[in-house]
């Protein structure tokens, strides 16, 4: 990332996903880094397989708990269409990272519609910086499908201005001791989806 | 960076820091009924060592339950959504003029936006008609500091002080100092005070005249209230506002001159003044109704308000810039991507009662809980959905409009903690004015749409103590319903032969849908068979998919696609299971003529 003062990160999805996790630990992490760091998400019937979002925010004082569109330095999607639907959200020079994932909306499920074609170029006429990761493959093969979240919080830390400790440190604080291990190994699978270099 | 100490710091919602505050007050007993946005309150006040905390039928019960420990001297907190106030306004409106012994406070968690709600109601209204304080915090930090204040302020004034979050408090996390916990300066106990505590009409007429001139006393106090503040600025531009609306107008007015009101009733007039003639240009930015815009108004000072910024739905910092300064800053517009509303969840015991109730030819009143998704489609299986508990009393009266026509075709449904939070008394009067309307009560064991809460049936307390389970047959015998029946929704054929003998029946029946949440811990743990569909069966017909189920996807064919996997040129597609969402319930196997559904390997 190249803000690193403060920044806006749009995490999306499906309900279920363990968006809301994710973004516990990333928050905590921000403020283990020394940041001021708000989130903002909605709970309740949402939440039942539908789209969901949380917006972070980070900096020396924030303010707002909400993201503008256009403003996002870090879009992270844990579905694919899920990318397409909050794209607008990012700055310009903002980046995309994707799960490769798809999970089929009603409409799509029962055959009304079709999962859009094309995603990643219609991403690419936002930002160039797009990255696609297949963090369900990552999950699966540490044996635990529920990992798909940190796996996706270990791709995106290569955005972030924390040490990757930082994030090992706020899974430990945050996470229940005997869910531990699986997550800080799905933290560096994710990590390792992507080239230090992003 | 201003944060101190780690240790001292924790990052809060609103709802955890109005939890960590109550801790600090000292707060002894809270009450609540789960609502969304509010649940999380009591769920971790909770944890806390040394406090009561509890689920209540119903918000009625929760503040009558808080005004109780109130009354014993300790401090007490009753939480609830928006609509959970109206359920308790009764006894709300009358501990105004009672008053506290141990602080009182009541939270309102308002939900503008409809996130998770039927409506977008204002709660600061509450305070002016009831004659009680509020306070309004703008992140969690002030929810905590504000929590702590109220309980001091209701013991001051003698008053249960309402405290006022929206969804981007309640929801919104933010890092929280941490402080000691205290309490209240008094040992607890009960004192006889028959002029304070029985509302007979002579003792109220009383209260009344004690409740106007706290009124009086609080606007003084306002005044003065470090909550309430002047943050001078550019004096072009002053901006009244509260709550998590004070973020945005920072966020899209860094310079301008601020007035920042942490106490929304009553308000403090003099401050007002004095702010308004220092700027030359005024507006009020606040979420939903002109409520600080037309006191502010009633004062004669002119103002602008709703003319800028809107009265529904939610703020952002973008509609409080571009209402007030015009113009609109070039975004680009969103993607079209199909829509993703919530759905049932892969295995979700209400699908199958609601697949059967849609091939009848019923009107279905609905109620409030995870359920309502029914009305949807593909199961687009519910006509009317008002308020906890309605769906019994807009059934009968459906039935009663409609009279002998109405035998057969109205059924109610309403989930368990819902008809234990205001369905019974709607049961009764089916009951006692001589209805036939079929009551379906969807019992998965839980309050499932706000995360699994335990209610009265499921035989344990928040605080995990294992309790009597109420026995909802037993309860619907009581009343005087003849005509009980539990079924098992993921058994369609059962629920159907119930479901078609039962709406034909000239008199009071209850069905009750009996299988747990999907979500439920004990239910995740058990082992369940994944299914999938044998392709070489699968016609295509689509029947499996009109459970609406999220773990079953169409695989559309072109003509080429259908041949090659050796279908009929014109089948237009296949079923497919996806083994990571399938959990398992066994309804889709039932659905399928062709025997191409089967129990997986995995």
């Amino acid at each position: 990332m190249s803000v690193v003062a403060g920044g806006n990160v749009l995490l999306a999805g499906v309900g279920g996903q363990g968006i809301l996790l994710a973004s516990e630990v990333l928050c905590e992490a921000f403020l283990l880094g020394g940041y001021d760091v708000k989130k903002s998400e909605v709970h309740g019937m949402a939440q039942r397989g539908g789209a969901v979002t949380t917006h972070l925010r980070f900096g020396p004082k924030v303010n707002s708990p909400l993201i503008e569109p256009g403003t996002a330095d870090l879009l992270v999607a844990f579905e694919k269409m899920e990318a397409l639907r909050f794209v607008h959200y990012l700055s310009p020079g903002g980046a995309a990272l994707a799960n490769a994932q798809e999970i089929y909306p009603p409409s799509v499920a029962t055959g009304r519609e079709r999962y859009p074609a094309g995603i990643e170029e219609r991403l690419r006429e936002f930002t160039p910086r797009l990255f696609v990761v297949d963090a369900l493959a990552a999950a699966l093969s540490l044996g635990e499908v529920r990992a798909v979240n940190i796996v996706m919080v270990g791709a995106a830390s290569h955005f972030l201005p924390l040490e990757k400790e930082t994030y090992t440190d706020a899974l430990r604080a945050f996470l229940p001791e005997k869910i531990v291990e699986v997550n800080v190994r799905a933290f560096r699978a994710g990590r390792g989806l992507l080239p230090a270099q992003v | 960076m201003s944060i101190p100490a780690r240790q001292l710091v924790k990052l809060f919602s609103g709802n955890e820091a109005i939890a960590r505050g109550a801790f600090e007050a000292g707060v002894k007993v809270a009450s609540a009924y789960p609502g969304t946005p509010s649940t999380e309150i009591l769920e971790n006040f909770a944890r806390y060592e040394g406090v009561y905390a509890e689920w209540a039928p119903n918000e009625k019960v929760a503040v009558e339950v808080a005004l109780g420990a109130s009354m014993a001297g300790v401090r007490a907190l009753a939480a609830m959504k928006h609509v959970g106030v109206n359920v308790a306004a009764d006894p709300i409106f009358t501990a105004s003029y009672t008053g506290v012994r141990g602080g009182l406070v009541i939270v309102t968690a308002d939900d503008p936006e409809l996130h998770s709600s039927q409506n977008e109601q204002d709660n600061r209204h509450y305070a002016v008609a009831a004659k009680i304080p509020m306070l309004e915090p703008s992140d969690s930090e002030e929810a905590k500091d504000f929590t702590i204040i109220a309980f001091e302020l209701s013991e001051k004034f003698d008053t249960p002080v309402f405290l006022r979050t929206t969804t981007r408090i309640s929801h919104a996390k933010g890092a929280v100092r941490l402080g000691e916990p205290s309490g209240p300066p008094f040992p607890p106990g009960f004192v006889r005070d028959p002029a304070k505590w029985i509302m007979l009409p002579l003792n109220a007429k009383k209260r009344h005249v004690i409740v106007e001139k706290r009124m009086l006393a609080l606007k003084e106090f306002a005044e003065t209230f470090p909550g309430n503040r002047i943050e001078w600025g550019d004096r072009s531009l002053g901006i009244i506002t509260a709550g998590v609306s004070y973020q945005y107008v920072r966020e899209a007015f860094p310079d301008a001159s601020v007035l920042k009101l942490g106490m929304a009733h009553p308000m403090p007039e003099r401050l007002i003044r004095e702010f308004a003639a220092g700027v030359s240009r005024l507006v009020v930015v606040e979420e939903l109704d002109p409520f600080i815009e037309t006191h502010v108004k009633a004062l004669g000072i002119p103002v602008q308000g709703k003319e800028l910024i809107p009265i529904v739905g939610e703020l952002d910092p973008r509609i409080v810039r571009e209402g007030i300064a015009g113009g609109s800053a070039p975004v680009r517009a969103p993607e079209e991507v199909p829509s993703r509303p919530p759905n049932l969840c892969p295995g979700c015991p209400h699908r199958g009662l609601f697949y059967v109730l849609s091939k009848q030819k019923v009107i279905v009143t609905g109620d409030i809980g995870c359920y309502t998704l029914a009305a949807l489609p593909p199961l687009s299986t519910m006509d009317t959905c008002i308020c906890m508990g309605a769906s019994i009393g807009n059934a009968f009266g459906i039935e009663k409009a409609l009279g002998k026509a109405a035998l057969g075709k109205v059924v109610a449904v309403i989930g368990d903690s819902t008809f234990i939070h205001s369905g019974i008394t709607g049961l009764i009067d089916i009951v006692y004015n001589r209805g036939f309307s079929t009551v379906i009560i969807l019992d998965n064991r839980t309050t499932a749409m706000t995360g699994a809460q335990e209610n009265p049936a499921t035989g344990m307390t928040l605080l995990k103590d294992p309790t009597h389970s109420l026995d909802l047959p037993g309860l619907c015998r009581a009343i005087g319903v003849e005509h009980v029946y539990i079924v098992n929704p993921h058994d369609l054929a059962q629920t159907e032969a119930v479901l078609k003998r039962e709406l034909a029946r000239e008199a009071p029946s209850v069905i009750i849908t009996e299988a747990p949440c999907v979500l439920l811990p004990d239910h995740r743990k058990k082992k369940r068979p994944v299914y999938e569909v044998i392709t070489d069966l699968c016609t295509g017909c689509k029947a499996c998919g009109k459970l609406g189920c999220p773990a079953i996807e169409w695989v559309p064919f072109t003509p080429e696609e259908a041949v090659a996997a050796g279908k009929k040129q014109t089948q237009k597609g296949i079923s497919r299971i996806n083994t990571l969402l399938c959990d398992g319930c066994n309804q889709c196997p039932q659905l399928c003529k062709f025997k191409a559904i089967l129990e997986g390997k995995s």
